[in-house]
């Protein structure tokens, strides 16, 4: 008995099912990311003392699912730049970044990490943005706890709003 | 406590020496010749044990240009003295004083770092808190103010 051949759809067409599932998909993936931030801290300054503040009990990033550093950027998605990178301490930063899993996101922490901050001169960089992407900028000098928790739930709706392709560039 | 004005002009006389009793400690002005046998003399008869640091001090446009500031302390008589000596741009060199004080090895290399000053007789001038391939001395007057150099390509 001659089988029928089953329909093959040819790339780049997707039925409106297919189109429902990727979106619900997403949500879902994305509120599974947006609350399991392992946050890698990568810290070189004086911000670290806000950052031991903003990740112990009083202000606790355990409700947003980011309290667990890795000291690994193998095992982190959340890189934080904590403090001024100086243009020595560049090429590490830029290995730690390159070392990440995808997906990964950055946070830059305080001024000095932003844009330089006071710093203007031989030795600092003027913002990790010239050498890393960065995805949610946190000001201050140093942020109050308050400011990371906020920057933290932003970069939270930057995640569960993006796409999460996981099998395939389309899936 | 300290140490006897009087007693230190006496053994660090003039012309190469000029003792002055400073607002905060006694200061020798001397010529970069005479810096190794002053500070053995201070060492072994002042008892300045302790060698707290070298820095320098760019005076452009002055000539010349340099000067190379000195600081010891006494743990036996807790007195400090300031130690200055001048040096041209054209030959920024002064004797190392590693031979006498250890500690010298690595603030010598980080003056020599940020000044450019030469010291005769240091074995390990490498940048200390700059890196390889650093061009210039970012504490002299005429290094420009907003000139960096970056390792790292930047992005955009």
């Amino acid at each position: 008995m001659a089988r029928t051949p089953i329909p093959i759809q040819p790339a780049g067409t997707k039925t409106a099912a297919f189109e429902y599932l990727t979106t619900k998909k997403d949500e879902l993936v994305g509120w599974a990311r947006k609350f399991s931030l392992f946050p890698y801290p990568f810290v070189t300054a004086c911000c670290a003392m806000e950052f031991m503040a903003v990740s112990s009990s009083p202000y606790d990033t355990d409700r947003f699912g980011a309290a667990l550093p890795r000291f690994s950027p193998r095992q982190a998605d959340l890189l934080m730049v904590v403090g001024t990178v100086t243009h020595k301490q560049a090429p590490v930063l830029y290995k730690v970044y390159e070392q990440m899993c995808e997906p990964k996101w950055v946070m830059a922490f305080g001024v000095c990490a932003t844009s330089g901050g006071f710093y203007q001169n031989y030795a600092a960089v003027q913002g990790i943005d010239k050498i890393i992407p960065v995805d949610v900028y946190v000001p201050g000098c140093p942020p109050r706890p308050e400011t990371v928790i906020d920057g933290i739930m932003q970069l939270q709706d930057k995640i569960a709003r993006s796409r999460h392709p996981i099998m395939t560039k389309d899936f | 406590m300290g140490v006897e004005i009087g007693l230190l002009q006496q053994r660090l006389a003039p012309p190469d020496y000029d003792v002055l009793s400073g607002r905060d400690m006694p200061v020798v002005r001397l010529p970069p010749a005479r810096l190794l046998n002053a500070v053995t003399l201070l060492k072994n008869e002042f008892h300045f044990d302790l060698f707290l640091d070298v820095t320098a001090v760019d005076w452009l446009p002055r000539q010349p240009r340099f000067e190379v500031v000195y600081h010891f302390y006494s743990t036996r008589h807790f007195g400090r003295i300031r130690l200055k000596t001048a040096v041209t741009e054209g030959d920024p060199t002064v004797d190392s004083l590693v031979s006498l004080y250890g500690s010298a090895g690595y603030m010598e290399r980080e003056c020599h770092d940020m000044y450019g000053i030469a010291f005769r007789g240091n074995p390990d001038l490498r940048p200390i808190l700059l890196y390889e391939g650093f061009v210039g001395h970012p504490l002299r007057k005429d290094y420009p103010k907003l000139k960096e150099q970056p390792l790292v390509p930047y992005r955009k």
